[in-house]
């Protein structure tokens, strides 16, 4: 097992480095000078053009610049925002919580349902229930992200007045951040209500980020329950006379649990990706909206230090589910 | 410890909450860059820096361009022109923070500390927080300031190396906030100097709490205010970037008052009765700059006809959806010097081709640039390129219509020999004419910021003269004849200007739509 981890944690290595050179070219084949689009309408002379290329060295070779950045990124320092001015490490990890908090309720709320909903399905095939769920999946992946957010903010708390419409908690609670997870936070503060307030608010983030995701599993749950439901050792288990409970739950969702972790591994980065609008619309203060607004501002550090970090999280994510494997089914770790 | 931060914080509830009932909530549509105004150029930023935590030695009366006395009583200039006398006020107390609490009050080291970090590079803050000083440096400060002298303790002089009356305007300008010098020395001795735009400490109404990015920042009311203190005793932004999701909070009393809404919703927001809606005209220009150094548009004739052949009020409907008005003049109509008495060019396609045919242009073909991004003297220019090109179509003129990335457009829309007009605009900085009228048509502009490629030396003369006198009403006359000049002769369609709408909950009391564009939150009030 151990030797497994150490093959896995090996091929880690040239996919960083690739992952520092992409990152690091993507922005730069973007059209658009940063030093133009910041300047704006405004403009600048030509002396001031080339005081700031120096500034920020563009002026050298940009094999050279790679080398600096990639040097700097092995010392842990991302550089500087261009904006901002500060470092985006300090900002990253200032947002990351927020995202990391959304992600993974996000991800309990799709695996919580998105199995069950999966299994039943399957064992119920060509029934009411599964056609009704494998409909209601095909929406649920198809939807816009943008509309289903605003349609659930307009409804739930335009209209209903249930849930709040943006945020992480209420403005009247202020405390500290500890963590960086508002749920936690808000119980360490020992305010009362601010716990249900962090709850409130999560509550249509998680279902709109976790829609897609949740779909996702259901389906693929389904048809690898399917898959397994067909296999020899099921109808021993059936002959056997092993409850059906039983044969579901223990022999066939184990083994059919395989493609559906890989699914799960794979949604880090649908959440990820999905983040980005999530946040903007419910003013989720975490890193998908400081990407978005980074790449129109060509702010070159942040996009390839954010790029990075977030490669790098998807990868040990993937790292994760390889090991899940080999602990799951021992096959595969012996190969 | 964990008893210790858990007292405070419980402390630090209670007295929000105690203080709840006494808060205004603005539901900001970003997050600043930071709060050291002078290091940054987003109207964002000043917002929740400038505007709450600072003053200037002059500032802008809020809801006109007018200047008038901030934290310096007066300003006398010598008859040259090229010297500036501050008298400052006494009396004027700066923030505390945990770190600093100040040992004196305001006098002539602040300024002379918030200017020269900006000016001398060779200062200890010049290169703190990556300073580049866009704006100090945009405004042509370098150039314009010779010297800045500390006289006595509340006695400033600004020594010019050329008259240009300007000046006065741009040190009510955001990048002219004043800073605590005392507290720079502070943060420098401490390894800290970066909390000046982190934790920033200021003399105007509200001092700075806290803040979290992306999320929301926290102001108190700042009870030794050189004024009134601010009516409210807490000032919160809630940064909501989503113009629908700021008016989904305004609606369900999450926020008091929030800027730009979605056009698609001012009507129903303006038939809310709980909504009370401002609305003014923004300090900008939208315009098509025909290239004047290139055949047929070195004619104003050809330039004029085409003007008549733009359908304006189908812009504003389809474009602007109602959010602009109709340009007449290359200045907006909230500044001073803006010329009423100017008739715009009726829209008349059978006169326009008559004219074009009279001036022997047949057949022609050009190119219309559209910007690819939005602004608010723009907010769809493809849209707008589309129906300029339709209009042209009817007087006989074919249109391609060419975008390239921004910053692409920007560079290349600057170039001398560029082929056809390109569709720009600008937002005022100083509220000063010569802000829009030097810097976009004068001479010394082209191949820069003058997209017309423009130098007409009647129109040359009036501007310079104006730059350098120091008497307003002959400012004022002199730009009046500038913008007769400039219809004349026709560099531009000017297009429109839009209107800024400002939706807030009836309980906001005192809140006045700034012409300049900030947002600002002094002497407003919720019942």
């Amino acid at each position: 097992m151990f030797g497994y981890f150490l093959t896995r944690l090996g091929m880690f290595i040239p996919t960083f480095l690739g992952v520092t050179l992409i990152s690091f070219m993507f922005i730069r084949v973007l059209p658009g000078d940063p030093i133009i689009v910041m300047a704006g309408e405004r403009g600048m002379t030509e002396e001031r053009y080339q005081e700031m290329v120096e500034k920020l060295g563009f002026d050298k070779p940009v094999l050279q610049q790679y080398w600096d950045y990639l040097v700097g990124v092995l010392h842990g320092d991302l550089g500087e925002s261009f904006v901002t001015k500060k470092p985006v490490w300090d900002e990253f990890f200032a947002l990351f919580p927020a995202t990391l908090e959304l992600s993974i309720c996000a991800m309990i709320f799709a695996v919580a349902l998105g199995l069950p909903a999966g299994v039943i399905a399957a064992v119920n095939r060509g029934k009411f229930f599964d056609r009704a769920l494998m409909s209601s999946a095909l929406v649920g992946y198809s939807m816009p992200i943008f509309w289903w957010a605003l349609l659930l903010i307009i409804v739930f708390s335009g209209n209903l007045g249930w849930t709040p419409v943006s945020g992480r908690i209420d403005l009247l609670y202020y405390f500290p951040s500890v963590t960086g997870f508002m749920l936690i936070d808000s119980l360490l503060s020992g305010q009362a209500g601010a716990f249900g307030s962090a709850v409130r608010h999560l509550i249509l983030p998680t279902i709109v980020l976790g829609t897609i995701p949740l779909a996702v599993i259901a389906r693929q749950t389904r048809s690898a329950m399917l898959e397994v439901l067909g296999e020899d050792y099921i109808r021993t288990a059936r002959a056997k006379g092993l409850s059906p409970s039983r044969i579901n739950g223990l022999h066939a969702l184990r083994n059919a649990l395989i493609p559906v972790i890989t699914v799960i591994g794979l949604s880090v980065g649908t959440l990820l990706a999905g983040a980005i609008l999530t946040e903007t619309i419910f003013s989720w203060p975490g890193i998908g909206k400081w990407m978005v607004d980074s790449i129109f501002r060509r702010d070159y550090p942040v996009v390839q230090g954010g790029l990075l970090m977030i490669a790098v999280i998807v990868m040990l994510v993937n790292l994760l589910v390889d090991v899940l494997y080999g602990i799951i089914n021992p096959k595969i770790r012996r190969r | 410890m964990k008893l210790k931060l858990m007292a405070a914080t419980a402390a630090m509830a209670l007295s929000a909450a105690a203080a709840q009932a006494n808060t205004l909530v603005y539901c900001s549509e970003g997050s600043p860059e930071g709060f050291d105004p002078a290091l940054f150029t987003a109207g964002t930023t000043f917002d929740a820096s400038s505007h709450p935590i600072y003053n200037r030695l002059l500032e802008f009366e809020t809801g006109t361009t007018n200047v008038i006395p901030g934290l310096a009583e007066s300003v006398e200039a010598s008859d040259d022109g090229l010297e500036y006398t501050f008298k400052l006020r006494q009396g004027v107390k700066f923030h505390s923070n945990d770190e600093f609490t100040p040992s004196r009050d305001f006098n002539a080291d602040d300024v002379i500390f918030s200017f020269m970090r900006q000016k001398d590079e060779g200062h200890p803050f010049n290169q703190v927080s990556g300073g580049t000083w866009e704006y100090f440096q945009g405004m042509g400060m370098p150039d314009l300031v010779e010297s800045i002298e500390k006289v006595d303790d509340y006695t400033v002089k600004f020594t010019l190396t050329k008259p240009e009356a300007p000046f006065v305007a741009n040190m009510a300008m955001d990048f002219a906030s004043i800073l605590s010098a005392e507290y720079a020395d502070a943060m420098m001795e401490a390894g800290t100097p970066e909390k000046l735009n982190t934790a920033p400490i200021g003399t105007g109404p509200f001092s700075f709490v806290a803040y979290q990015k992306d999320a929301v920042i926290r102001y108190a009311q700042n009870a030794d205010y050189w004024k009134d203190p601010a009516d409210v005793e807490n000032l919160i932004f809630a940064i909501t970037p989503d113009a629908s999701v700021r008016y989904q909070k305004l609606k369900a009393g999450e926020c008091h008052i929030m800027p730009y809404p979605n056009p698609a919703d001012i009507q129903a927001m303006q038939d809310d009765g709980d909504i009370n809606m401002m609305e003014q005209e923004g300090l900008n220009v939208g315009y098509l700059a025909y290239n004047t150094t290139m055949e047929p548009f070195d004619n104003p004739n050809v330039r004029k006809a085409l003007n008549m052949a733009i359908d304006k009020n189908a812009i504003i409907d389809v474009v602007f959806q109602g959010s602009g008005q109709v340009a007449k003049n290359p200045i907006p109509p909230t500044m001073w010097g803006y010329n009423d008495a100017i008739t715009d060019d009726a829209y008349d396609p059978e006169a326009a081709k008559a004219m074009l045919e009279a001036e022997g242009v047949s057949d022609l073909s050009m190119k219309v640039w559209a910007m690819p991004v939005q602004r608010p003297y723009n907010p769809n220019a493809r849209r707008m390129a589309e129906l300029i090109q339709a209009d042209f179509a009817k007087v006989g003129v074919d249109v391609e219509i060419v975008s390239y990335e921004w910053g692409e457009y920007l560079s290349r829309s600057k170039e001398l020999n560029r082929d056809g007009a390109v569709l720009l605009g600008w937002t005022g900085d100083n509220g000063d004419p010569d802000n829009f009228l030097a810097v976009l048509l004068g001479c010394d502009g082209r191949e820069a910021s003058n997209r017309a490629q423009w130098c007409h030396q009647p129109f040359e003369d009036l501007i310079l003269q104006a730059k350098q006198s120091t008497d307003q009403a002959e400012r004022t006359k002199l730009y009046e004849d500038a913008q007769v000049v400039f219809k004349e002769q026709a560099p531009w369609a000017t297009i429109a200007h839009s209107v800024v709408y400002m939706p807030m909950s009836n309980k906001v009391q005192g809140y006045k739509v700034h012409p300049l564009g900030g947002h600002i939150f002094y002497g407003v009030s919720v019942e």
